[in-house]
């Protein structure tokens, strides 16, 4: 999000307490002076992650703390990943695979790539999947190894640092 | 340090030509192969062994057996070298327990003795104050044990990942860089020497999972089994799978992973980054440790062959000589 504020000491920071206070989690604060510009006010941008349905909540604590907002812009599904489906892919039915994922609500497959060589042959596919959290990716990938082990897909995840 | 070889396949003979050749302070006072046995407290002419073998098909007398030798010969480390039996750990687990009840050190490549019976053999040879040493059961040459117990002492190891099967790593360079069926990379692995007859082993990530439990035991002594690991192998992979990852910048290798705070035991094919620490072309073992002090430690090197495993064995040795025997 955009943010304008008062340019006076203390007001990042005051805008910055009410992310904490709604459980968010900031990624990055932009704020560059524009040395042609001499007004009173201080344009922030802020990269931050916010648990579901607490956004209304935090712009009210940022009107509260007398902070403007010029612009929101969401991205919902912050996490990627992409994994290869190896086996019978049509014939065990690829769209209710890929309605697995997409029918949690908090999952989705937004790429596919597939190769098809013969029809006895087993196919290959590339899916990429986002999800709006780190936890909702591990549940995701719980689903397909699941339907994987159901429909003898062999499912290649990508190697995770552990830490 | 007086030692005794059991076993002249190819790890054997690669330890006897490295003992004959190197000045190491090493005398070789007993051998056995599966047919014969030969022993000489003075210090075997190793060379006239080895000329022997290769002539008959034996190494020494063939009224001994290699129980003899282990029974008779005078001996502070035995050198136990034989095939790995990953079922039963047989006759190897009898060997190395005959040798340590004589109070004798003994240092191993088998990895079923190992992955079977660690625990009882460690405590078997703490009860009579000797060692017992195993660095080339996992990653050849590469000096996985003698890190984790020196290098990284008083380092908790959090997880660990790598490529533990140098056929598997060949198949797979193979197939991404010529777009080859796996069919076809076995074909070319066996023609190069790094696959066997029976490719069960490697390509079904046995032999990765077997190395995992010895690892698992060594360093969290969890008593965790072959059984335990959740194991899928590389044969089933596709050509166009490899292409797919590769269009993405990355890669498939197969990858063993132990991670106990996240009851992870696991050997499968996984995507990498073309760029990360463990992807690399060849028969190369790699692996990472993550710890809490040192953070992350890769080690890549030779995976096996004769004289790369000699250099683990003789590693070991060396140990033992400089920590417990005081008689050259």
């Amino acid at each position: 999000m955009k943010l304008e504020m008062k340019d006076s000491p203390g007001q990042l920071v005051a805008a910055l307490k009410p992310i904490s206070e709604v459980g968010g989690n900031i990624i990055a604060v932009i704020h560059q002076r524009d040395p042609e510009y001499d007004g009173d006010t201080l344009n922030v941008q802020i990269v931050l992650e916010l648990p579901k349905g607490r956004l209304d909540n935090l712009i009210g604590l940022l009107k509260e703390q007398g902070v403007h907002i010029q612009r929101i812009g969401e991205e919902r599904l912050l996490y990627q990943r992409t994994v290869i489906l190896i086996g019978h892919l049509m014939h065990t039915g690829f769209s209710d695979t890929v309605d697995q994922i997409d029918s949690t609500g908090f999952a989705e497959v937004t790429e596919v790539a597939m190769s098809m060589p013969a029809v006895t042959e087993r196919s290959s596919s590339r899916i990429t999947i986002r999800a709006v959290s780190r936890e909702d990716m591990e549940a995701a990938l719980a689903i397909l190894r699941r339907v994987s082990l159901q429909k003898s897909l062999l499912l290649i995840e990508p190697l995770e640092d552990s830490s | 340090m007086k030692v005794a070889l059991i076993g002249l396949g190819s790890v054997g003979r690669g330890v006897a030509e490295m003992l004959a050749k190197k000045d190491l302070g090493l005398v070789l006072t007993g051998i056995a192969d599966s047919k014969s046995g030969f022993m000489d407290p003075a210090g075997i002419d190793i060379s006239r062994v080895l000329a022997g073998k290769k002539k008959n098909g034996y190494c020494g007398d063939q009224d001994l057996t290699a129980e003899d030798v282990i029974k008779k010969a005078d001996y502070d480390a035995l050198i136990e070298v034989t095939p790995t039996n990953a079922l039963s750990g047989e006759p190897a687990i009898g060997y190395i327990k005959a040798a340590l009840n004589r109070k004798k050190h003994v240092v191993t490549s088998n990895k079923g003795p190992i992955a079977l019976a660690a625990k009882e053999l460690r405590t078997m040879a703490k009860k009579k104050g000797v060692s017992l040493r195993y660095e080339a059961t996992v990653a050849g040459a590469i000096p996985v044990m003698h890190t984790l117990e020196h290098g990284l002492a008083g380092n908790e190891i959090l997880a660990l990942y790598g490529v533990l099967n140098g056929t598997c790593n060949f198949i797979l360079t193979r197939m991404a860089a010529e777009g080859l069926t796996y069919e076809q990379a076995l074909m070319e692995a066996r023609e190069m020497g790094y696959a066997e007859a029976d490719p069960t082993y490697d390509v079904q990530g046995i032999d990765a999972a077997i190395k995992l439990v010895i690892l698992a035991n060594t360093i969290w002594d969890n008593g965790v089994k072959l059984g335990d690991v959740d194991r899928t192998g590389i044969d089933l992979l596709t050509p166009d799978a490899l292409r797919l990852a590769g269009e993405e910048g990355c890669t498939i290798r197969l990858i063993a992973e132990a991670n106990p705070k996240k009851h992870l035991l696991r050997v499968s094919p996984r995507i990498l980054d073309k760029n990360h620490p463990l992807v690399f072309d060849g028969t190369l073992n790699a692996l990472t440790l993550e710890t809490d002090m040192a953070k992350e430690i890769t080690l890549i090197g030779r995976g096996a062959g004769s004289i790369e495993t000699a250099s683990a064995i003789i590693g070991d040795l060396l140990y033992i000589r400089d920590r417990y025997v005081q008689r050259a």
